[in-house]
């Protein structure tokens, strides 16, 4: 059974030089861990996105807890270029290992079976396969004919870092149809969560909350975090503050800019945690 | 009837998806999206309807798998058009979403590949759009690969470039001869023009063809029912795209 802690509790066993996925800004971003992150200054992090990083990225990189990042791209979406990470690429400050999509969910996936790689097609021809020395084509050993497909090493995160709407008391998680974080919960070693609420219920009693959850084999600790994806939406339960995302795209293209937005939200938001 | 160009755009795209049956949209892709939201209802009472399915947002978004659906569902073949964008775009129709200058530590870094590495060889149908017609966008050569726009033999490809629109002109892909062929021009341009802005040479018929503009009912269809369509997905976008709909 998982562990219900605070959120400075859960994100301190983060250890530095941690491998970590992080869902899209589409899905439920785990904001408060991140910022907890920040705040505790957990550094060397290896950071992979499935499949793509925004705020959540540009703000771990702008912080320096960053060593490397692996994502199909990083963007702040209709808020424009993620620019700590711009910056950072361009002095060469983080490891970018560039990605596409797919191959993420796959090499995710390969975790999640426990097996060492998966093949994936497409990407042959592309600077994508060239600058991936980890990554191999060999011939389809199935048919006769030349057919060559790539093979993805699996990703195998120690952390997967998550936010839901939900948890009951046994530590299931309720996360709807995101499932991309099942699947970066399964590939994961331990997967760490926090959540809207808590309920005094169990979400795999009925057929219907169940086919939404991950049950908590996978969950090694859970936070409570109010409004935990903010500034970016918990899509079906709050929206985005798009007030805040755009003075946030706007102040760090300077680092002095991002500095100062950080240390505003960390004491304004975060002082007492 | 008069248009702006967003709805030009719109309609040029919507026209190069006949014959489409299955249109996927990706992230960021506003005009895209209501080119096919506005097939889709242009042949909602034939026998064969467009299927439009929409990442980014809850709505026109049929998938129920998380991230990995769309291109699970590209692997098997069940959709035939797809777009892309591209920060930089070559004559071979190879696509640039990383950036410019030499990999890794790029002059200019821009977002990443996305899914384009995948998607350009798995799905039939892939419609380059790219507003800015510039020779900065429209070189000899992309700086960084993320997706190639042919391949060798022995490399299993479904699919790859079928046409390039920009606020210019629609350009179509021959994959055999690897090189885009010009086939029609926006009223507002002519040939010389789009000659000195492409950086890459291409094949044009004698006498260009102009764009067909789109006429009064899909203009009306465009502004009274897509656009609240699409606005579910683009909000932002919906309420300036639409602005001059009067």
């Amino acid at each position: 059974m998982p562990l219900f802690l605070k959120l400075n509790q859960l994100v301190e066993k983060i250890e530095a030089g941690s491998l970590v996925v992080l869902p899209p800004d589409y899905s439920y971003v785990p904001m408060a861990s991140v910022f907890s992150l920040i705040k505790q200054s957990i550094k060397g992090l290896h950071i992979v996105f499935a499949p793509i990083g925004g705020l959540a990225a540009d703000l771990l990189i702008g912080s320096g807890c960053v060593k490397s990042v692996e994502a199909g791209a990083i963007t702040l979406g209709e808020f424009g270029v993620a620019p700590r990470f711009t910056e950072a690429v361009v002095s060469g400050s983080i490891e970018i290992k560039d990605s596409t999509c797919p191959a993420i969910h796959t090499a995710l996936q390969a975790a999640e079976k426990g097996v060492p790689f998966m093949p994936l097609r497409g990407l042959i021809g592309s600077d994508v396969l060239k600058n991936r020395p980890d990554w191999k084509i060999i011939e389809n050993p199935f048919v006769d004919k030349e057919d060559k497909i790539v093979l993805l090493p699996s990703i195998k995160p120690d952390i997967a870092l998550i936010h839901a709407p939900l948890a009951d008391q046994y530590g299931n998680i309720w996360i709807g149809k995101r499932r991309e974080l099942l699947t970066m919960a399964h590939a994961a070693e331990t997967t760490f969560v926090t959540v809207e609420r808590i309920q005094n219920r169990n979400l795999l009693a009925n057929e219907q909350s169940a086919a939404g959850t991950i049950p908590e084999i996978y969950i090694g600790g859970i936070a409570l975090a109010e409004t935990g994806s903010w500034p970016l939406a918990l899509p079906g339960y709050y929206e985005e503050d798009t007030i805040s995302l755009s003075e946030y795209a706007n102040v760090a293209q300077t680092r002095e800019g991002f500095d100062k937005w950080v240390q505003i939200v960390l004491k304004t938001k975060f002082d007492e945690i | 009837m008069k248009y702006n160009q967003q709805e030009l755009l719109i309609s040029v795209i919507a026209d190069l998806l006949k014959g489409s049956q299955h249109v996927a949209v990706g992230m960021a892709s506003p005009i895209p999206g209501s080119a096919a939201l506005l097939v889709r209802e242009e042949t909602s009472r034939t026998d064969k309807p467009l299927r439009v399915s929409m990442i980014g947002g809850n709505a026109n978004n049929p998938f129920t798998d998380g991230g990995r659906e769309l291109f699970d569902c590209a692997g098997q073949g069940r959709i035939d058009t797809f777009f892309l964008g591209g920060v930089q775009i070559d004559g071979n129709a190879n696509i640039n979403l990383v950036g410019t200058g030499k990999y890794p530590n790029m002059v200019r870094r821009f977002a990443g590949s996305f899914g384009s590495t995948y998607m350009y060889l798995m799905v039939p149908r892939v419609i380059i759009f790219r507003p800015e017609h510039t020779k900065r966008v429209l070189v000899p050569k992309v700086d960084f690969i993320s997706a190639p726009g042919i391949s060798e033999n022995g490399v299993f490809r479904n699919g790859g470039p079928y046409a390039l629109v920009t606020q210019l002109c629609v350009m179509h892909f021959d994959r055999k001869r690897s090189r885009f062929r010009l086939t029609s021009v926006h009223p507002h341009s002519n040939i010389e023009e789009i000659k000195d802005n492409t950086g890459f040479k291409f094949d044009h018929p004698d006498l260009v063809p102009k764009t067909v503009v789109p006429n009064e009912g899909r203009l009306l269809l465009l502004r009274k029912t897509i656009s609240k369509e699409i606005a579910k997905t683009y909000p932002k976008f919906a309420k300036d795209a639409f602005k001059d709909a009067t």
